[in-house]
């Protein structure tokens, strides 16, 4: 059985004037860890909410662990755990209270499912008296995961748990869920943040509230049409400029240290013929190599049109 | 001396017996894109703060734009620009209500409103925008318009606080180019991000781990120095060491 | 049931770690208790008051001293005009005046009543009021000696007359208009802002997804302030029993039970608020304008409804707290029982009763 099944739900704000959601359709199977991609404004925090019971799709239907999302949502909010987008906590509570608070609206006890949070609460535990709005966002997340866990959920959503998060606590966090996973609970994840992409079984990448490509985060990326180039010179905004001029270009753009080039059309001879042209615009420490396109790269493909 | 936009020496600020800033010392170069990079918590607001004339310092020295962030605060914030993601526009006016204002903020002859506005908004690509609200555009184009709007009285420094957080990846770039052509023009740009790929783009990037300021070099630089193939791993390595869990 | 506690428990968690919050809770009621009643009522000592004796005879000269004798007033004997006593008024020198007609003794000897004029200042109802009762009481203490000197029993009739508001609100009239006043802030503008609150930090869409009821989520925010309303009744009652010297004649159980009706549709519109405010901002104002004001304005403690333009009278009978200033007023300081103020209760009840439907009518079990 899917734990999360999703047919054409439609989502629209303000009287059907903005469109949120468009038709989007996937499922998750049990036991998945399933990423949505997709920059602010994608949908993702409305399918979420679609999904969690929170707010009626306009149209098309979903289940959540077998239940309907419309007539079902009272079994659903009983075998689920969400951690909204914002930090969904309440400041003024110590941690342990916080833990507490939620246990007991979810007719739990801490003792009960502690084995299940115990990895992440320990990383807490010392400061089980601090008031939640005093922890460092890492905490905080952490907090935030071991409420949202509390009742041994079936189904867990979560919401950008990592946005304005440091790199460090980022990756604890997927570390986290990594092993929350094989504890065989389904995971719905969204993330602005492409590179998380690859910690999940399978992504759909999202935008404008439309589903743009639903797949294992490897075939995402072999899904990348033509050949992709990294190019490395010591004028990197010079290099952009040329790049984007030089005729055989057919896109350019930069990703860290370099920039990612693809051409009109592939053929053996267009390194050899880029690297003399740029050389003669006087470019030095010019580097080309073939890479593998990323999920970041087959994004911006997708969503090229968006832009113009 | 001429061509140093930011200068910092032991600049240090205590809050009762917490840290925040512990004598960092570095130098901005007049035209440089700096990253500014660090955990939350390591004291990268604190230090911006002390920077754009906002907070006084409480040891240490630090020159920005050539004036003493003690004394000269208030000729620190006619020279400099400043724009985050958390605050940059008013979305109950219009895009060219927003530019007016804020030029006219910083003194610019109505002439020059009109010819620099007409010119920003050519640039962007949303002249046929002027009269739209700011709260219907996408959020791309606010923070593009923003950052336009922040350099419109052509500062010696602008101050970008995550600028791109939660920015799709395509306008990310765009964003970065506008921030080139800024650098390009001669304005020095100061950037903190959480994009660890963002800080490879940079010309020198320094990395803050508990108020200190741990590593500062060029991106390749640092990754030849920890032996490792991106700025993420940098940070990484870095910022486990750090001990402080507040924020 | 449990949850229920455990949620009722994290409420008052809220309230007690914010400084603010019991600010407002505590220190305001306490604040307008003071400020309506205990600091109008507590300065009349030595007030200045005119005495114009064109009697000049023994019963006069009797009062007179007598009047002097009392540590209340600071008298000045002057004959003045009426319009010379008028322009005293106005300036502030006296707060009030005591008028003998020329013929005080042979009426009061041969007709065995006398009248005297008195006129206060009501623009200050409480200190016009404590004169003008301190003074019958020196008369009545006059009259009872000349029958204990085995004299006739005279009567003496002050004629009083109230300059500026002659309505005469005061003291008494204050301390239910603040009860209605403190019960309708704490209960509507500090439910809507906790719910508003809860709905500001995301929270709240974590209680929706949780298996609590939704009813109980709504019903768990509004009883700490529930308990909070009745424990400040309680502290104004006290206040003003002892600080005021304001007796509580009616029945104390009957006060409460139509108190807590009050509570009851005071909560039911802080949660119409909470609907529909997005902001812990907006939830304040639109208490603020569209709860306190009309309560301070429209309920009669302040000004009087009869004096109001028509619409505005209209406005006040639907307002909750009108009525329930009225049975205040009736129970607390006229004594009366239930009998005398069951229609009032009646149409608060009424009202109460459409609140709560139409606030179960938009009760949301989902966010939007």
């Amino acid at each position: 059985m899917d734990a999360i099944t999703l047919d054409n739900i439609t989502k629209t704000y303000n009287k059907g004037k903005v469109l949120a959601v468009d038709k989007a359709t996937f499922t998750v199977a049990e036991g998945e860890m399933f990423g949505l991609i997709g920059p602010d404004g994608a949908g993702k925090t409305s399918i979420f909410r679609v999904l969690t019971t929170l707010l009626l799709p306009d149209g098309g239907s979903g289940t959540v662990a077998g239940f309907d999302i419309v007539d079902q949502y009272k079994e659903i909010r009983n075998c689920i755990g969400y951690m909204p987008g914002k930090f969904s906590l309440y400041q003024d509570l110590s941690v342990e209270e916080n833990l507490k608070f939620f246990a007991t609206i979810f007719e739990t006890t801490i003792e009960e499912n502690y084995e299940l949070i115990k990895d992440i609460y320990i990383q807490i535990e010392p400061f089980k008296t601090r008031r939640a709005g005093k922890l460092s966002g890492g905490m905080k997340q952490k907090l935030a995961l071991c409420c949202a866990l509390i009742h041994k959920p079936k189904v867990l959503f979560l919401d950008e748990p990592t946005t304005g998060v440091d790199a460090v606590s980022r990756v604890e966090f997927w570390e986290m869920l990594k092993r929350l996973k094989h504890q065989g609970i389904t995971i719905l994840v969204s993330t602005p943040y492409m590179d998380e992409a690859v910690l999940c079984d399978r992504i759909a990448l999202i935008q404008d509230g439309k589903i743009l490509s639903i797949d294992s985060s490897e075939n995402t990326m072999k899904k990348y049409p033509g050949r992709m180039y990294a190019v490395h010179s010591l004028n990197m905004h010079k290099l952009l400029k040329d790049l984007r001029s030089y005729p055989d270009t057919l896109s350019c753009f930069t990703f860290g240290d370099s920039m990612h080039l693809t051409f009109r059309e592939d053929n053996d001879g267009n390194v050899t013929r880029l690297n003399e042209y740029l050389n003669n615009i006087g470019h030095t420490n010019l580097e080309i190599k073939e890479i593998q396109a990323g999920i970041e790269d087959y994004f911006i493909k997708i969503s090229e049109p968006a832009h113009g | 001396m001429d061509n140093i936009a930011i200068q910092a020496d032991k600049l240090t600020k205590r809050f009762d017996d917490f840290t925040a800033v512990d004598a960092i010392t570095f130098d901005v170069r007049q035209g440089e894109i700096f990253g500014f990079v660090g955990a939350n918590g390591a004291g990268k607001t604190t230090a911006m703060r002390i920077l754009c004339g906002l907070s006084r310092p409480t040891s240490g020295a630090a020159t920005v734009a050539g004036f003493d962030v003690y004394k000269e605060a208030e000729k620190i914030k006619k020279n400099i620009g400043y724009m985050s993601q958390k605050f940059s526009l008013y979305e109950d006016l219009t895009v060219m209500e927003n530019i007016t204002f804020y030029a006219g903020i910083y003194g610019l002859s109505d002439r020059e409103i009109k010819e620099r506005g007409a010119k920003l908004l050519d640039r962007l690509g949303i002249t046929h925008e002027a009269k739209t609200y700011v709260a219907s555009l996408p959020l791309g184009w606010r923070q593009k318009l923003s950052f336009s709007v922040a350099v419109i009285h052509q500062p010696k420094i602008v101050f970008l606080d995550e600028p791109t957080g939660g920015v799709d990846p395509v306008t990310r770039r765009q964003f970065w180019d506008l921030i080139y052509e800024a650098a390009d023009s001669g304005i020095t740009v100061f950037v903190t991000t959480h994009y660890m790929d963002e800080a490879e783009y940079c010309n020198r990037v320094s990395v803050m781990v508990d108020g200190r300021i741990d590593a500062l070099d060029t991106p390749s630089n640092l990754k030849k120095q920890f032996n490792v193939d991106s700025m993420n791993k940098v940070f990484y390595q870095l910022a486990r060491e750090a001990k402080r869990s507040g924020d | 049931m449990k949850q229920f506690f455990a949620f009722i428990r994290k409420e008052f968690y809220h309230v007690f770690r914010d400084k603010k919050t019991l600010l407002m809770l505590f220190g305001v009621p306490i604040a307008q208790v003071l400020l309506f009643g205990f600091v109008l009522t507590n300065e009349i000592k030595n007030s200045k008051i005119v005495v114009c004796d064109y009697a000049k005879d023994y019963a006069s000269q009797e009062v007179i001293r007598k009047i002097e004798a009392s540590r209340y007033f600071n008298v000045q004997k002057a004959s003045m005009s009426h319009d010379q006593i008028e322009a005293a008024f106005r300036t502030g020198e006296i707060k009030m005046a005591v008028i003998f007609p020329a013929d005080f003794y042979s009426d009061l000897s041969h007709l065995n009543k006398a009248q005297i004029q008195v006129i206060a200042d009501a623009s200050d109802p409480n200190t016009a009021t404590t004169l003008t009762s301190y003074l019958s009481s020196i008369l009545n203490d006059f009259q009872t000696e000349m029958i204990s000197t085995g004299k006739v029993p005279y009567t003496i009739k002050p004629e009083v007359r109230m300059l500026y508001n002659p309505e005469l609100l005061g003291a008494p009239n204050f301390v239910p208009g603040v009860m209605a006043l403190v019960l309708m802030l704490i209960c509507a503008m500090m439910t809507s802002v906790a719910i508003v609150k809860e709905k500001e930090m995301g929270t709240m869409e974590v209680l929706l997804v949780s298996p609590l009821k939704p009813y109980l989520i709504i019903i768990a925010k509004t009883v700490p302030y529930l308990l909070i309303s009745l424990l400040n009744l309680t502290a104004i009652l006290l206040m003003s029993v002892y600080l005021l010297d304001l007796a509580i004649k009616g029945s104390i159980v009957l006060l409460f039970a139509e108190s807590t009706l009050f509570i009851i549709s005071s909560l039911a519109l802080g949660l119409l608020i909470s609907v529909r405010a997005e902001s812990q901002m907006s939830a304040m104002m639109t208490s603020q304008m569209s709860l306190m004001l009309p309560t301070m304005l429209l309920t009669g403690f302040m000004f009087p409804i009869e004096n109001m333009p028509v619409a505005m009278q209209v406005v006040s009978y639907l307002i909750p707290s009108h009525y329930y200033y009225v049975i205040v007023k009736a129970v607390m300081l006229e004594g009366l029982g239930f009998a005398s103020i069951w229609r009032e209760t009646l149409i608060m009840a009424f009202i109460t009763l459409v609140l709560v439907g139409i606030n179960i009518r938009s009760f949301k079990t989902r966010l939007a």
